[in-house]
């Protein structure tokens, strides 16, 4: 076990290299200029060639590459090439709080959503609260998630002003203020999210609920509780978990659009501004912040396996 | 010999299952799974039911433990009719009547350990009180003979005859008076079979069980049942103590399935003629009039054709459904 997780953290690390790497080259490939950019108005040939010196965008990619590589190994992921030069590990330490508060309460919503759907769905299945059920999931997961936040901010924000339509406030300074500023552009991202582990429920829960053992289980005598909670949920809940893992994915990718939607500065738009602006090392820096989440939420649900299925072996 | 009392009466029960279609779900026919089937099981008894897939064997054993309800009929366990149980007495039946399923692979939780698996209707129940369960689990696999340390084990690192034992001790651990047995050893390896016989028949001498033994293996049912019901599309077509009805079979479907039964002597079964039965079984949606076997049956008449038979004695406890029978 110990050998599977260290062979698999030298996997992820290696995978966060690759994407890092790819990133760097890919983004200089992208046409557009921003020291020119930067300087249109004010400087000539002179300043921008000053500028790029002392951003040390003068040199050969692979120089660049080595440089920001050893940089980035030592935990110094450069300095946004704008204004005051703010390091580009303090603009993610800010961001990552947000966006993990924003990405984790949608995952929670999400799960409240789905399970008793899901439950509901496949215990009255082919009823109408069953087809009521999947028509809800197949509008969660049709709605583009920018459309259902601008439609949520419009109902509870404008309309009704129950919750603010934009902004964050950390945790640090209250729960319910901090919940207030997230409930709206959660639901917008775990909307989707919930049809798709609703609908997975339901399935993997209708295939157990046939299954021989919980006939056995049923002949027992057990309670529809025990028989839905201690032997068919557990065993259903063996391929949820993976559609899960996958698609906390979306859940990133959810918030990279939402959070511009609500403006909340998190790693979703710092990597938009970062892109628009050709702000290289706030970029890459973001990039691989996004990659370890996604590297280690799998590694994660992999290692879930061998805790809920105990048919799986890790080695 | 004087006759236990009955401990499971079937009395003209038919189980039917509609089938719907179209929008409004609107019930278009029947599945006649279980059609009109009687037959009385006496304490201390083993009774066989046999029939090819899908004769209604296993619904019957459905019916019996409640997980089917009857649409028809009554069933009575000790003189009760089950159908009747509701809350406390429920669960005081599931107590005295459990059961041993078919594929031992599919039918125990893959989650649970088997030490779990053995010691939940234990719990559930308050059959021990909770210090007792853990020595009771020990005391249920010393019975049916594996060694303690399986009740740390999940089912996929057992063999099928490990786990078909662990599925047995389960059934025991509630202190049943009848199992049901629906076709307990068909998924095993035949040398696994005789072993698992051989501890159906030491348990049923040692703890005074009662057995429904559902199986289409004629060879193990007579081997174990001292009462054989043949069933064909619902019906029991004949019902005989066990060396009376292999040694008289009656009913042309019985004939023809004891007909079927390799002779284990090669030189033997390669001079055998063997008459096949022809056709398929009809669909239980549709069942064929007069006689349901008819449509297979070398002697079928017009009688056969138009009026069904009803099951009547052609001989002492050996009854059958065959116009042309006696």
């Amino acid at each position: 076990m110990a050998a599977y997780v260290l062979r698999r953290l030298i996997g992820s690390v290696l995978v966060m290299w690759a994407v890092a790497t790819l990133v760097f080259f890919m983004l200089r490939l992208v046409p557009g200029d921003p020291i020119a950019a930067m300087l249109a108005d004010v400087g000539g040939p002179e300043e921008i060639a000053a500028m790029k010196a002392k951003l040390g965008l003068d040199r050969s990619l692979l120089v660049q590459y080595g440089l920001w590589f050893s940089n980035a190994l030592q935990g110094d992921l450069g300095a946004s090439i704008y204004g005051s030069r703010v390091p580009v590990t303090q603009i993610i330490a800010e961001a990552i709080p947000r966006t993990l508060s924003l990405s984790l309460l949608s995952f929670v919503i999400a799960i409240v959503i789905a399970l008793p759907a899901g439950i509901i769905s496949a215990t009255r299945r082919n009823t109408l609260t069953d087809n009521a059920v999947s028509f809800l999931a197949f509008l969660g997961l049709s709605m583009p998630d920018f459309w259902l936040a601008i439609l949520l901010i419009i109902i509870f924000a404008a309309n009704l002003q129950w919750l603010p339509a934009v902004g964050y406030i950390p945790l640090a300074e209250g729960f319910w203020p901090w919940l207030r500023h997230l409930i709206l552009p959660a639901i917008a991202i775990g909307t989707a999210f919930s049809a798709i582990i609703a609908r997975m429920i339901r399935s993997s829960l209708l295939e157990v609920l046939s299954s021989d053992y919980m006939r056995t289980a049923r002949s027992k005598g057990l309670t529809p509780r025990m028989l839905m909670f201690g032997h068919a949920l557990p065993n259903a809940m063996i391929p949820v978990i993976t559609v899960m893992g996958i698609a906390f994915a979306l859940l990133i990718s959810g918030a990279v659009v939402v959070e511009n939607v609500f403006a909340i500065k998190g790693l979703g738009r710092v990597l938009i501004e970062g892109i628009l602006n050709r702000d290289y090392p706030v970029v890459q820096g973001a990039i691989l912040v996004v990659s370890a989440i996604f590297v280690f939420s799998n590694l994660i649900v992999d290692l879930l396996y061998g805790v809920i299925d105990p048919r799986i072996r890790l080695h | 010999m004087t006759k236990a009392l009955p401990l499971l009466e079937f009395t003209d029960v038919h189980v039917h299952f509609p089938i719907r279609a179209g929008f409004f779900k609107k019930e278009v026919g029947r599945i006649r799974a279980v059609n009109g089937v009687s037959f009385t099981i006496r304490k201390g008894q083993a009774f066989g039911l046999v029939g090819e897939s899908g004769c209604g064997k296993s619904t019957v054993a459905r019916a019996a433990l409640r997980l089917e309800e009857a649409t028809s009929g009554s069933i009575r366990y000790a003189g009760e009719h089950i159908s009747l149980f509701t809350g406390e007495e429920r669960i005081k039946f599931r107590k005295r009547m459990q059961a041993v399923f078919q594929d031992p692979f599919s039918s125990l939780n893959p989650r649970m350990k088997a030490g779990q698996i053995i010691a939940e209707p234990i719990r559930v129940h308050g059959v021990k009180p909770a210090g007792e369960v853990r020595a009771e689990v020990d005391r249920l696999l010393e019975l049916v003979g594996l060694p303690l340390r399986f009740a740390n084990l999940y089912p996929h690192e057992m063999s099928g005859g490990q786990r078909q034992r662990i599925g047995i001790a389960r059934a025991l651990a509630l202190g049943p008076e009848l199992i049901v047995a629906d076709e307990a050893v068909s998924a095993l390896d035949v040398s696994i079979q005789a072993q698992i016989i051989t501890l159906l028949e030491d348990l049923q001498r040692d703890l005074g069980l009662t057995y429904l033994f559902i199986g289409h293996d004629l060879s193990v049912v007579r081997h174990i049942c001292d009462q054989v019901a043949v069933m064909y599309l619902g019906r029991i077509v004949e019902m005989a103590p066990s060396e009376e009805l292999f040694a008289n079979p009656t009913h042309p479907y019985t004939r023809a399935l004891i007909d079927a039964v390799p002779n284990p002597d090669p030189a033997a079964e390669a001079g055998r003629h063997i008459e096949p039965l022809q056709g398929e079984v009809p669909s239980p949606a549709n069942p064929p009039s007069g006689c349901v076997f008819h449509p297979r049956c070398p002697l079928a008449t017009d009688r056969c054709r138009q009026e069904a038979p009803d099951l009547g004695p052609v001989a002492p406890e050996h009854s059958v459904a065959c116009w042309n029978a006696g």
